[in-house]
């Protein structure tokens, strides 16, 4: 196992590096010269003279590598720079906004697994079925519905008609229902379908005919045996919607008026505030990273086979 | 076979149902200048945020222009640049990924770490945060999404070539002498061009939910253009008290990428794609 944690660690520093780059990259891709831009967004007028001053001060006079190298160093020491617009460091905006998020999507994977997975397993079992049939209803409105139309709807009918959700921000348990289960919406529907798939795959499996021939009855070997294994692969799916609920909350969190990482980075990208856009995008890739690795080992700890295969290449 | 597919498309109910949509919103569109009541784009604030009348059908929104006009004009943005997006991404992936998959060594190995660079970010954080670069508006949306998923199509389409390449009729054909752009052209295209399709077609849905997601985020087409998405997001101030404007352009995205993602479920099943 420790084994398989090394390998897989560090197989993660080419990646954290390669997205480094290309957040550094695309910042040099900016239309026009960056220290003009900050010049600008400060409201003092760019002349030569204030941009020459100030691409010196900045470093944008050296060659593209060692202002690369340079970030990079601030970079690792959690430096990224000060914001155009506040002018506050760019990690303390992110580490102020960072959380709300957390607690958005944490609390969609709640309803994700409440939801997708009563209706998942049961549509396995009575397949074909009315609630079978109804899954997929669910599951394709889901896919296809626009989040930021169903968050307005939810506001509409479930706040302003009914009065049972607070409508807009952050403060009370109830100010989370509505924009989470907004951003749950169309992972509900892939994971209930998911679910029904991995289900009906494992009742066919030998240990299940095992089970029946041991004459246990049918609802504790779906409780027992069969759920264990069905959930593996939803686990790692969700690990990885987790980082795509990081993107998602870009729209849920406007509708919203949720202060989070997704306003923080839509804030920024319509103020054209160039490095809260760069260490916006830095975070959320690395944190995206990070959660593929933490569901790729949580996945070696509960199916040990894939830890033998992964210790033998 | 192409008879017996013909068979199975027709007698899929769902691709009837999905492509008499989609036929049905193609015709709007193509004739929305005459479909349409009224100028999508004239405002007079007179006729504010009226209810429907002969004139406006689905009513006006709060600068007086025809709901009714807007969303059919909305419907040449979205499915204009949802098929466009998708043309300029194929016409980069599908060569990227057959060179790839079919000249492996070192340019495969490069292109596979380029990808794993690419999809270390969710895509849609990164089309935003190229928008954010480049501006909002439609071209740099339309750039922002192309650059952000190609990489995802030519991944796809270099693993259909690897499992193609080793087949015995390209065996064959490289054991003949045949020149490698003949095979690739002749015999390896023709082989995944199916499914290329398919796949192309179960996105184009979630691609106009993206560019209505964008639009929605004021990082689309600009005003006074008509998006269904935008329209949406200007309807934010008003929809206590008007629900129906927001609800009629939601409700046209809904249909559309329902009816997108029916017909590409449809269609794999018909071509009998799903093993792969």
């Amino acid at each position: 196992m420790s084994w398989f944690i090394v390998k897989r660690v560090t197989s993660l520093l080419p990646i954290l590096f390669g997205i480094s780059l290309i957040t550094f990259i695309l910042l040099h891709l900016t239309p026009g010269d960056p220290a003009a831009a900050y010049l600008r967004a400060s409201h003092i007028p760019p002349t030569d003279e204030a941009v020459a001053t100030l691409r010196a001060e900045l470093g944008l006079d050296k060659p593209l590598y060692i202002q690369y190298v340079n970030w990079l160093i601030k970079v690792v020491q959690l430096d990224l720079g000060i914001s155009y617009v506040s002018k506050n460091s760019v990690w303390e905006e992110i580490m102020l906004h960072f959380f709300p998020t957390v607690q958005l999507a944490f609390a969609s994977c709640i309803f994700i697994i409440v939801i997708s997975l009563p209706i998942g397993m049961i549509s396995a079992i009575y397949r074909g079925k009315w609630i079978d049939q109804f899954s997929r209803i669910i599951a394709f409105v889901s896919v296809s519905m626009p989040a930021f139309w169903l968050g307005f709807l939810l506001i509409y009918f479930l706040s302003v008609k009914l009065d049972l959700f607070p409508v807009l921000g952050r403060g009370t348990f109830a100010h989370l229902v509505l924009p989470s289960l907004t951003l749950a919406f169309p992972y509900i529907g892939t994971y209930m379908r998911l679910l029904r798939t991995s289900t009906l795959e494992n009742l066919n499996e030998p240990f299940v005919v095992y089970a029946r021939a041991r004459g246990l009855r049918e609802r504790r070997i779906v409780s027992r045996h069969v759920l264990k294994k069905s959930l593996l692969p939803v686990l790692t799916g969700l690990g990885m919607s987790l980082g795509n609920m990081l993107s998602g909350a870009v729209i849920v969190e406007t509708v919203f008026a949720w202060p989070g990482m997704g306003s923080l980075f839509i804030t920024s990208i319509l103020n054209r505030d160039y490095p809260m856009i760069q260490g916006c995008l830095l975070f959320m890739g690395a944190i995206f990273v990070v959660c593929n690795l933490l569901v790729d080992l949580t996945y070696a700890f509960l199916d040990p086979r894939i830890r033998w295969e992964g210790g033998k290449k | 076979m192409l008879k017996n597919v013909k068979r199975k498309l027709l007698s899929h109910k769902l691709i009837m149902i999905s492509s008499l949509i989609i036929f049905f919103m193609t015709l709007l569109a193509l004739f929305a200048p005459f479909l349409a009541p009224n100028d999508p784009n004239l405002v007079d604030i007179t006729h504010k945020l009226q209810g429907s009348s002969s004139k406006f059908p689905l009513g006006t929104d709060h600068l007086g222009r025809c709901i009714w006009s807007r969303l059919i004009y909305g419907i040449r943005t979205s499915l204009g640049t949802a098929f466009l997006v998708m043309g300029l991404t194929m016409i980069i992936s599908i060569p990227i990924g057959i060179y790839a998959g079919f000249r492996g060594g070192w340019v495969d190995y490069l292109f596979m770490r380029i990808c794993d660079i690419l999809m270390a970010f969710p895509s849609l954080l990164l089309s935003l945060a190229l928008i954010g670069i480049l501006g909002p508006g439609l071209g740099n949306l339309i750039l922002a999404m192309v650059l952000v998923q190609w990489i995802f199509y030519a991944r796809v389409i270099r693993g259909m070539v690897l499992s193609v390449k080793k087949q015995n009729f390209i065996l064959a054909a490289e054991v003949c002498g045949t020149p490698t752009l003949v095979i690739v052209i002749k015999h390896i295209l023709p082989t995944i061009i199916s499914q290329v399709v398919v796949l192309a077609f179960m996105d184009i849905g979630g691609i106009i939910l993206a560019i209505s997601g964008l639009s929605f985020l004021g990082l689309g087409i600009q005003p006074p253009g008509a998006e269904w998405g935008m329209m949406i997001n200007d309807s934010k101030p008003f929809f206590r008290t008007h629900p129906s404007l927001m609800l009629y352009p939601g409700m046209m995205i809904l249909i559309v990428v329902i009816a997108f993602n029916l017909f590409g479920e449809a269609l794999r099943d018909v071509l009998d794609l799903r093993k792969e």
